[in-house]
Formats: C-alpha cells, sequence, structure tokens
C-alpha cells in the first residue's frame, strides 16, 4: 500500500516536471490582454517559431502588470502599448533598445441606443464630455491597462479630470479588455476598447463602435528587452532576436496580415 | 438558454473530433491537479494522522488553524507562490515561474490543509475506537497513526478526492503561477477564463462542460474502485 | 514455554486510581499468581475494568504500583496481552488481523503466517481465513481477538467481561477457546459480573465493590461459604444498587 502510494507519487512529479524542461530556446515575452486575446500572437508566432526555432511564450496581462512583472525580472521582454509607462519603464533602467512596432486605433463602444447621442461622431473628446453630461453609464478597465491609461488621457483632453470626477454611472471593473467589455454588454454602457479586442470580441450584445476615427485614438505599440544589466538572467540574445524579427520587413508583414473577417486589426509602423 | 445549447452542442464537437489543443490542456489539467493531490497526500495524509495520535502542547490550536486553511483563496495562494519563485523573490534562482511545476506547487498548498485536516479527523475518530487494542499490542503512536492511515483508507479517499475536486476547479493560483501561456500552462479553468474574457460564452461553457464531465468521471472511477474494495476488505 | 524468569507473580500494591473527581479504585492490593483462572467479579461500575487496564499497563494508577516479577516487555515484545469487551478489529482479513501483532512483535513474516493459522485453527476460524474480519458475526470476531492475543503466546491473558456483548452461543464457544488457551499454560485474568459464567470458569475469586476489593478466595470456598456479608448478598443478587 504504502509502496504504491509512493510509486504514484513519483510518476506524477516526474510527468509533472517533463514539460518545463522540455523546451530549452524559450523567452517568456510579457504582453497586454488586448494583443494575445486578439489573436495576433496565435498568429505570427507560430511564424517566428518556425524562422528561429525559438518559442514565445507569452503572458498576457494589462501593461501596468506586464510592466511590472518585468521590473522583477520575470520576462525577458515586453510588448505592450503605453509610451508614456514605456519610456518611465526605460528612465528607470529596466528596459534598453525599445522600438515601435505596429498601431491600431481605440474605438468608443456604445449602446444601440445611444442615451448620450454620440454615434457617428469623429470628436472623442466632445463625445467623453456627452457621455459625462448625460450621466451615461461608462465601463473603465481601471487596472492601469494602456487602454486605461489611454482612457484617462482622453478624458483629460475632454477638459475632465478621471476618476476624481466620477458618478455613479462611471463603472471601475479593474479587469482586462474583455471582461471589461462582457460587463459593458450586460449593462448596455459606454466604453472604450482598442479596435482588435473589439473585433475579435464575440459577446456584443447591443453594443456597436459609436465613435472612430479620431486622431487622439491612435493606439502605439512598443517591444524592448528587459534590461540584462538589472536582470542577468534575461535571455538577451534570445529576446533580442525576437524583438529584432518583429520590427523586420519579415516581421511586419506578418503583422500586417493578420485580419479578422477580412479586416487588418494591426497597422506596422516600425522605423527601419 | 440559447448560449447553453449551444454550449453543449460545442462541448459534443470539441469532444467527438477529439480536437488537439482540448486534449493536451485536458492532459495538462489533469496531470498539474493529479499530481498536486498525490503530492498534498503524501505529505497531508501522514502530518493529519500524526496531530491525531500524538498530544502536544498547542495542538488544539494548530487543529484550528489547519481547518481554517481549508477555505485559503486560491488568488492568495497563487500570489504568495508567484512572490516565492519570482525572479525578484528568494527562489527565482529556480527559474520555476510560468510552468507546470509552479503550478502544482500552488495547488498543493492549496489542497495540503484539505487532506491533512481531513485525515485528522477521519484518524482521530478511529483512534478513539483502536487506542486501547493498539496500545495493548505495544504499536507505538508513528506505527499507530500508519495502521490507522491503511484502515481509514475509504474515508480518507473521500478527503483525496475533496482535494482533487478543488484541485481541479480552481482557477485563481494557477492563473498567477502559471500565466495562462498557450501550448504551455494553459488548464482548462484558465483556458475557461480566457475564453468568457474573450466574451465567446459558448465555448467558455463547453469547457467548462467538459471539465465537469472529466471531474465526474473521476470521482465515479474512484467510487467504482472504492466499492470493490469495500466488498472485499469490509 | 515459560521463560525461567516469569511475569508472575503481579503485585498491586495499595493502588488508588482517581478520575474526574471520583475514586475508582480504592488502595486495592493484591498478589496475582500463576497457576489458577483468576475471575474479578462484582457488579457494573465496581471497577473491574479499570482494574483490568491498570494491571495490562493501559492506565498509570494515581497512588501505588503495579509490579511484575520481571521485564514486562522484551524488546517490542508484550509478554501479556489483553482482549477487550467489544473486539476491535482491523480492516483486513481474519488472517491479517492475527498477522498484525505478530509482525509489530517482529517476528519474521513467514513464522507470523505460519502462527497466525495455527491459531486461527485452534479457535476454529481457520476456514475463515481471508474473510474481512469486519463482517464477521461478534462471537466470531471476539474468537479472533482471542486467537490474535493467543498467537502471542502470552504469559498472562487479561479478559474484560469478553462475553458481555455474546449470546448464550457464542458465549459457549469463547469460553471453550479460554479454556484451551488456559490449559496451554497461560495465565487467565478474567473480569465478569455474570456469576454462572464465574461459577464455570473461575479457580479463585476477586470480589470488588464500589472500588474496594470486597474479598477474595478460591473459587468454591466462595460461592459455597463467601466470608464478608457484601459477598453473599452478591452472591444472591441482593447487593445494593450503586
Amino acid at each position: 500500500m504504502a509502496m504504491t502510494r509512493r510509486l504514484l507519487f513519483w510518476l506524477a512529479f516526474a510527468a509533472a516536471a517533463a514539460p518545463a524542461g522540455a523546451q530549452d530556446r524559450f523567452i517568456t515575452v510579457a504582453s497586454t490582454t488586448s494583443t494575445e486575446q486578439s489573436g495576433l500572437f496565435g498568429f505570427i508566432l507560430p511564424i517566428f517559431q518556425k524562422s528561429t526555432g525559438i518559442q514565445v511564450r507569452v503572458v498576457a496581462l494589462g501593461t501596468g502588470q506586464a510592466l511590472d512583472m518585468a521590473r522583477r525580472g520575470d520576462a525577458d521582454v515586453v510588448f505592450v502599448h503605453d509610451p508614456a509607462a514605456e519610456r518611465k519603464f526605460v528612465s528607470e533602467g529596466y528596459g534598453v533598445g525599445h522600438r515601435d512596432v505596429m498601431y491600431n486605433d481605440f474605438v468608443l463602444i456604445g449602446p444601440k441606443r445611444d442615451p448620450a447621442k454620440v454615434a457617428g461622431g469623429k470628436d472623442i473628446a466632445a463625445a467623453l464630455q456627452k457621455v459625462q453630461a448625460a450621466q451615461a453609464p461608462f465601463v473603465s478597465r481601471g487596472d492601469k491597462s494602456g487602454t486605461h491609461a489611454a482612457e484617462l488621457r482622453l478624458w483629460k483632453e475632454a477638459g475632465i479630470d478621471m476618476p476624481a470626477q466620477k458618478g455613479p454611472w462611471y463603472r471601475e471593473t479593474g479587469s482586462g479588455m474583455g471582461p471589461a467589455l462582457n460587463t459593458a454588454s450586460s449593462m448596455n454602457a459606454y466604453i472604450l476598447a482598442d479596435r482588435g479586442t473589439w473585433l475579435s470580441f464575440k459577446n456584443r450584445g447591443d453594443l456597436g463602435v459609436v465613435v472612430e476615427g479620431d486622431k487622439r485614438l491612435f493606439n502605439q505599440y512598443g517591444v524592448m528587452l528587459v534590461n540584462p544589466v538589472k536582470h542577468p538572467h534575461v535571455k538577451k540574445d534570445l529576446g533580442q532576436t525576437f524583438v529584432d524579427w518583429v520590427v523586420s520587413p519579415h516581421g511586419q508583414r506578418a503583422i500586417a496580415q493578420y485580419a479578422i473577417g477580412g479586416q487588418q486589426l494591426f497597422f506596422p509602423n516600425a522605423a527601419p | 438558454m440559447d448560449t447553453l445549447s449551444l454550449a453543449f452542442r460545442e462541448a459534443a464537437g470539441l469532444i467527438g473530433r477529439g480536437d488537439a489543443t482540448l486534449t493536451a490542456i485536458v492532459a495538462l489539467s489533469l496531470q498539474v491537479s493529479l499530481s498536486a493531490v498525490a503530492l498534498a497526500s503524501a505529505l497531508g495524509l501522514p502530518l493529519g494522522a500524526w496531530i491525531a495520535v500524538h498530544r502536544f502542547p498547542g495542538r488544539q490550536s494548530l487543529i484550528v488553524l489547519l481547518n481554517a486553511l481549508m477555505g485559503l483563496p486560491p488568488v492568495v495562494v497563487g500570489l504568495l507562490v508567484y512572490l516565492l519563485l519570482s525572479r525578484a523573490g528568494p527562489l527565482g534562482p529556480l527559474g520555476m515561474l510560468f510552468t507546470p511545476t509552479a503550478m502544482v506547487v500552488a495547488q498543493t498548498i492549496l489542497i495540503l490543509p484539505i487532506v491533512a485536516a481531513l485525515a485528522r479527523q477521519v484518524v482521530e475518530d478511529a483512534w478513539r475506537e483502536y487506542d486501547e487494542q493498539l496500545r495493548s499490542f505495544g504499536v507505538r503512536p508513528f506505527g499507530a497513526s500508519l495502521t490507522l492511515l491503511w484502515d481509514c483508507r475509504f474515508s480518507l479517499a473521500t478527503a483525496v478526492l475533496a482535494g482533487f475536486g478543488r484541485a481541479a476547479a480552481e482557477v485563481g493560483a494557477v492563473m498567477i503561477v502559471g500565466g495562462n501561456i498557450d501550448g504551455v500552462t494553459r488548464v482548462m479553468t484558465t483556458a475557461i477564463a480566457l475564453e468568457t474574457s474573450k466574451g465567446d460564452l459558448p465555448l467558455a461553457l463547453a469547457l467548462g462542460l467538459v471539465l465537469v464531465t472529466l471531474v465526474l468521471t473521476v470521482n465515479a472511477g474512484a467510487h467504482v474502485i472504492r466499492e470493490a474494495a469495500r466488498r472485499r476488505y469490509g | 514455554m515459560k521463560s525461567p524468569e516469569s511475569l508472575l507473580p503481579l503485585t498491586i500494591d495499595a493502588v488508588t486510581f482517581v478520575a474526574g473527581g471520583r475514586v475508582i479504585l480504592d488502595r486495592i492490593s493484591a498478589e496475582i499468581a500463576s497457576g489458577p483462572r483468576t475471575v474479578i467479579l462484582g457488579p457494573n461500575g465496581a471497577g473491574k475494568s479499570v482494574l483490568m487496564r491498570l494491571a495490562h499497563g493501559l492506565l498509570a494508577p494515581t497512588s501505588g504500583a503495579v509490579r511484575w516479577q520481571s521485564l514486562e516487555r522484551r524488546g517490542e515484545r508484550r509478554r501479556q496481552a489483553m482482549v477487550f469487551q467489544r473486539p476491535v478489529v482491523l480492516r483486513r482479513s481474519a488472517l491479517d488481523n492475527v498477522v498484525y501483532p505478530l509482525k509489530v512483535a517482529g517476528l519474521a513474516r513467514t513464522e507470523c503466517q505460519r502462527r497466525a493459522f495455527a491459531a486461527l485453527e485452534r479457535v476454529g476460524l481457520a476456514r475463515l481465513a481471508d474473510r474481512p474480519a469486519r463482517v464477521l458475526s461478534g462471537g466470531e470476531q471476539q474468537r479472533l481477538a482471542l486467537a490474535r492475543a493467543w498467537a502471542l503466546d502470552p504469559e498472562v491473558l487479561f479478559l474484560d467481561e469478553p462475553t458481555a456483548n455474546l449470546d448464550p452461543g457464542a458465549t459457549r464457544e469463547v469460553e471453550a477457546v479460554i479454556a484451551a488457551i488456559h490449559a496451554s499454560g497461560t495465565k487467565i485474568v478474567m473480569s465478569t459480573h455474570n456469576l454462572g459464567q464465574a461459577r464455570r470458569l473461575g479457580d479463585e475469586v476477586l470480589l470488588l465493590n464500589q472500588g474496594r476489593l470486597v474479598e477474595r478466595g478460591p473459587a468454591e470456598t466462595f460461592f459455597r461459604q463467601p466470608a464478608t456479608a457484601e459477598a453473599a448478598a452478591f452472591i444472591k443478587g441482593e447487593l445494593p444498587w450503586q
């Protein structure tokens, strides 16, 4: 009895330990939920792996969380979309070799019945002012993500100091884009989302795009290596290979090719 | 209701065509949770039996603590293990973060109190019955705890199953220490969380149905084995 | 079979046992020698079970001492055994139940199996050797407990009201086994509240009442001509309620 149990335990442990050591050429990339959930990584990473043999393990969190994780040294590369936070990250000495990779845009999503009467508009600041005036339900991610940071920037552009000036109509979920969209869908609320996640989001309910095209809705993604001086264990050669590939013509083409329903999600704009 | 019927159909489809991704996720889920259960039992059953049979100062407080730890929130365990295994943490050099091993560690910590607390209760109840006879034979407390563990094996099997159920169902711990990495640390519960957040509710529900079926199957299998053994050994 | 240094006589020296504020045994002194079957008689609540457990070593006296003549324990081996009112059987086969204490005592595996099977044969349970012990009847389980104790080849066997829970048929079978154990050279010390059983099985009688040793003597004398009024009242069934 005791023997059988011991045997089972070792078998189970061995089985669990096996996958961990299976792949030696891999890097850990801290990224955002928008890049993973839109399906972009599912598309471009196999191309990268085929070309270099390096497995990319993506841990998808919000931008704030991703950068914090990298500060702790738990990632080799970061791939996020909050230029201000990225600059801070580099100036703190945690990131090196920052490159712009691609952009997409944010869109204001809202319910069909549009209580704030913003549909079809091209001015995001004006639209946000109308939402606040109408006290229409608005869902915010509230999670220090790139999208959240952008949202707060846009409120500022509209002359509103969020979340200081929030009311009961402003709902902070503290969650990723998907769960926030789920909440907005069930509440019939307005929400700022990146187009990539919106295009691949399936639980739309009565929601649709109400405002788009404003230049201020531009959403820039950047990539960089975690500083190997701060964290010597960082896989700097493999990581740099990934960074270089993503901004290379090959990588940029792969990004441009990714589409949902014929619509391109991300637009490569790496400087040559 | 519409989503539900869609989910049932999707679940049947996934299982029926033996979807490769699903199979991999199911295999990893079983690997992680069963390993955690094995480890937690190997540690927790003797621990529970030891506490049941020995008397020492602070014993009552330890029992209360053990019982309370059964309700440890998975996300808290995940956070603590993450801080331990993070490169910035004490066990960072092991490089165990975001691997199935880290998930096994987190789940083992999560279910160890369950197995130990239930084992203690079962063995202590039995000890009251067996105490005098075993001492009459001159059995030492350590030997007594082993004998009781084996004699109470049917009740203890239920404790182990309770641990497995908890491990297989939790998402908080494995999400944080595993990172839900596609193809590496994605298990059923984190996959369900992902599909939910992508808004693909039918798929999420379908995966949920698969998970529930899995846990049911394990429990049914254990029940059959237990009943057969019970008939043989009383 | 018996070592040159016998365990007996067992000296019970002014033993008092207090529990929960109550005096359960009050300065009991007696010497138990080898040979005759000793019966500890008395009504319920007299303290018989506690006295048995003190003698066997399961309890420690509050004051006084229990002394054997030589070392009661040789390594892992105990030289005395006890059978309780309710037999405690493990969740395994009858044979494995008898093997268990032999293994604890450190015997080799083959020796354990041999002795266990022989013991089962002697108590008439050989055909039930592979049956799960827990499904046996009360009488069969008690005989199993006796086989288990017998297999240890103890010098002294304590029995605490071994047939109190059994029907007359099972009682007869158990008493037959006890007689056989006695015939094989083991000293029998048995407690009971049953006069008939005491008459059948006792060679000498110790009467306990309310924690005191009331009277002691050879069985024949005790039953025919009790020395104390208390003993006489007990035999007639007229002992006052506790």
